[in-house]
């Protein structure tokens, strides 16, 4: 195979651009109806759109099903990405290096603000961890602490400075109207403005997250969905040994 | 229906032991009151409004007395010391009491039956209010009809009322039985209930007395419209459980979130508060005949579902036990669990099925609440609909009362209006099509699902026996549920539990409890 760095959708033949879209739009079956559809379809720049659904959902919507062939493609090659470029490690290396550290690595987690949903950072701290893989707490690496669901960001900072920790994982799934970064951007304000901001790595997790936003709301690392522990135990042991080789701010 | 072995004998041994548990709480809830209860108190007499910084009447009433160290005696003894000193209402009464300077201590001079007999109409007034609405709903589910089970439960969590109710109605006409409005996320921890209509809320609306009629009307309007009572439901928890349950009865919802135990686990809700306030809660419930869902699901949402499925047994027998000492009887607890299982571990179907079956028969004429995958669900939305439609058949398969369905977008959003179409449509279609499976063969004496049957029921035995020696305040201590650690002083609302006085006076709780005079001796 050619490496080829101009990108369609490929669905049964190289280039045929097929994609399917599904919606629902706020008129009831019929003509009309399927007429909009294919009309909102070519709209997105779909060709020879073709209706296979059209169903009534409610008292005034239809939901459809629509394939058709995208006309458009994008250059691979012109593709920059904040990449995590963060060294895969197995296990035994995540433990290998913290030994070598000489000491576990201080790691305490919570899902902040009004978010009651622990199942992102339950999956990457707890011992149970996810698909398969133990949490951060299995390691001899670390000394994790998972504060849970609803804790405020002063709370957090607060218990973060009194346990020493290295590294803060928040975790953020409720993304209402863009509350997470609302409430993320806050958590690194704290912290900057009681002056310890560079003596901690700040990670964000969470299922709208990637490296980039995380990146842009002043966090060190973010990490998106199907995250599993090992990435992140291996991020944090390759920037703790990063920053203890760096030579550290003269005390003031 | 193709059942499993259960052991009468065992059943019965959990049976006791969760009696017991329970009932060492009981001594507890039945010496003291909470805040919580105290303000549904004054909501159920008439108490109304709220301040213009959305203070409602019934918590600066009720901080107040607090503040003077008066909660033990019941807002119901100032209220009807205030009736008979001449208050032309129960508004004006607890006005004056928030911001009067009338005296917040018990006098010695205080007429105990004097005030009493001056509450005993409201008393009344308050149960009829309670009474009439439950009526309302046996006429309508009488008149309408309700549909088969698995009845359909859907979501919807626009956080605008009105979204809402759009969506609500959206739902009923695809098929749903029943509709939950998911709560405002950070709500089960507000020590108050927010006033009116809302249309800003973050992963849910607030439940409001508000929120909850102009749900109840845009269901009733689809209900006649399709021929069918569409059930409504909430959330009765959290700090404000009681307030909840008493807004829910008088607004005629149908069904409750409303567990014993979920906040202390989940929301670091201080144990005592909780036990308190879920048997008031469940008092009104009882009353107005709501159907409770309990949050077992929730277990294995932090522990794992194959390691710690006793421990959702063990904890319904506990549930069962705690709604039972509040005079619900089985046909109003939808006991809970869920289908959290890991989807790739081979059998993963099976297990689940003996469970469920396990579940349906030990409590037979419960509504048992079924709830879908979420922990293992991803953004693949097809594979998704493909797991979810596995959850689908186990819970026909097994006879489960109340279907919350799964959404395959369950990892990604809040549901859009086709992820639920869709849903519903793949849950018709499966309920339908397998419909009687169950009566048409016998699981193997020694399978694999009647021993994994057999092997729940022996763990959550030995689980009840340890819990019943240990309590339940060092179990939960332990981390016995959900892998969830607390201390029985410690969590959100504590200062709020009060030890009740010797003329504690709560003439609605006395009618509830199943004293006809309210007290009035």
């Amino acid at each position: 195979m050619s490496s080829q760095t101009f990108l369609r959708a490929y669905g049964d033949r190289e280039g045929d651009g097929m994609v399917q879209l599904s919606f629902t739009l706020t008129i009831l079956p019929g003509d009309r109806a399927r007429e909009a559809a294919k009309r909102f379809a070519e709209a997105h720049g779909l060709k020879h759109p073709l209706v296979v659904t059209m169903e009534q959902a409610s008292f005034e919507h239809t939901y459809f099903v629509v394939y058709g062939k995208s006309v458009h493609g994008v250059d691979a090659a012109a593709i920059h990405v904040e990449e995590l470029g963060a060294e895969a490690l197995s296990r035994d290396e995540v433990e290998g290096a913290a030994k070598a550290l000489g000491r576990k690595i201080v790691v305490v987690g919570a899902c902040t603000g009004s978010d009651a949903h622990t199942v992102g950072i339950d999956a990457i701290l707890n011992y149970k961890g996810f698909r398969g893989e133990k949490g951060l707490e299995s390691y001899k690496a670390f000394d994790a602490h998972n504060l849970g669901a609803q804790v405020e960001n002063a709370e957090l900072a607060q218990r973060a400075r009194a346990l020493g920790a290295d590294a803060i994982l928040v975790s953020q799934i409720i993304t209402q109207r863009d509350c997470h970064k609302e409430n993320a951007r806050a958590l690194v304000e704290l912290i900057e403005g009681q002056g310890w901001r560079d003596r901690v790595i700040l990670l964000l997790g969470g299922p709208r997250i990637d490296n980039k936003l995380a990146r842009a709301l002043g966090f060190d690392a973010g990490f998106g969905p199907g995250t599993l522990p090992l990435e992140v135990a291996a991020y944090l042991v390759r920037e703790v040994e990063r920053r203890e080789a760096r030579p550290q701010p003269a005390m003031r | 229906m193709a059942k499993v072995p259960v052991d009468a004998e065992k059943v019965l041994r959990c049976r006791a032991l969760a009696a017991d548990v329970a009932s060492d709480v009981q001594t507890m809830i039945d010496r003291h009151t909470t805040v919580g209860v105290e303000r549904t108190v004054a909501r159920a007499y008439g108490v109304e409004g709220a301040d213009a910084e959305g203070t409602p009447l019934a918590n600066a009433l009720v901080d107040k007395l607090h503040q003077h160290g008066s909660t033990g005696l019941g807002v119901a003894y100032f209220l009807g010391r205030a009736l008979a000193g001449g208050a032309a209402d129960v508004q004006e009464a607890a006005e004056r009491l928030a911001f009067g300077d009338e005296p917040l201590l018990a006098g010695d001079a205080d007429d105990v039956e004097a005030l009493r007999r001056a509450l005993a109409p409201h008393t009344a007034a308050a149960v009829l209010r309670i009474d009439g609405a439950r009526d309302e709903r046996v006429r309508l589910k009488g008149e309408l009809g309700v549909g088969p089970e698995p009845l359909k439960y859907v979501i919807v969590a626009t956080g605008n009322i009105h979204d809402d109710a759009t969506q609500a109605k959206a739902a009923a006409f695809a098929g749903s039985d029943i509709v939950a409005v998911i709560r405002a996320t950070a709500q089960s921890l507000l020590d108050y209930v927010p006033e009116g209509a809302t249309t800003e809320g973050y992963g849910g609306t607030f439940a409001t007395q508000e929120n909850f009629k102009i749900i109840r009307r845009a269901l009733d309007e689809v209900s006649r419209a399709l021929g069918r009572y569409v059930q409504q439901t909430n959330y009765s928890s959290g700090l404000c459980m009681s307030e909840i349950a008493w807004m829910a009865a008088v607004e005629r919802l149908d069904m409750l979130l409303n567990d014993a135990m979920y906040g202390i686990l989940f929301r670091d809700i201080n144990m005592e508060r909780t036990f308190i306030d879920q048997y008031f809660s469940r008092r009104v419930i009882a009353r107005s005949r709501i159907v409770i869902n309990t949050g077992e699901d929730n277990y294995l949402t932090t522990a794992d579902a194959v390691e710690r499925a006793h421990t959702v047994l063990a904890s319904q027998f506990i549930k069962e036990a705690f709604a039972e000492r509040a005079g619900l009887v089985p046909e109003l607890m939808g006991l809970g669990h869920a289908y959290e299982i890991d989807p790739w571990l081979e059998d993963s179907f099976l297990l689940e099925v003996a469970q469920a079956q396990l579940v349906r028969q030990i409590f037979d004429r419960h509504p048992i609440k079924w709830m879908p995958p979420t922990k293992h669900k991803t953004g693949d939305i097809f594979h998704s609909h493909v797991h979810d439609a596995m959850f689908n058949l186990a819970g026909v398969l097994t006879g489960q009362s109340i279907e919350l369905l799964g959404m395959f977008s369950e990892a990604v959003h809040t549901p859009l209006l086709m992820d639920r179409y869709l849903s519903l449509k793949s849950a018709k279609y499966i309920f339908g099509a397998a419909r009687h499976l169950g009566d048409e063969f016998e699981w193997k004496a020694d399978g694999k699902v009647a021993t994994r049957a057999r092997t729940i029921l022996d763990e959550a035995l030995t689980l009840l026996e340890d819990v019943q020696r240990e309590s339940i305040w060092a179990s939960i201590a332990s981390g016995v549920f959900a892998d969830v650690k607390r201390t029985r002083t410690g969590g959100k609302g504590h200062a709020g539990v009060v030890r009740r006085d010797g003329r504690y006076t709560n003439p609605l709780l006395d009618v509830l409890e199943g004293h006809p005079s309210g007290g009035a001796s």
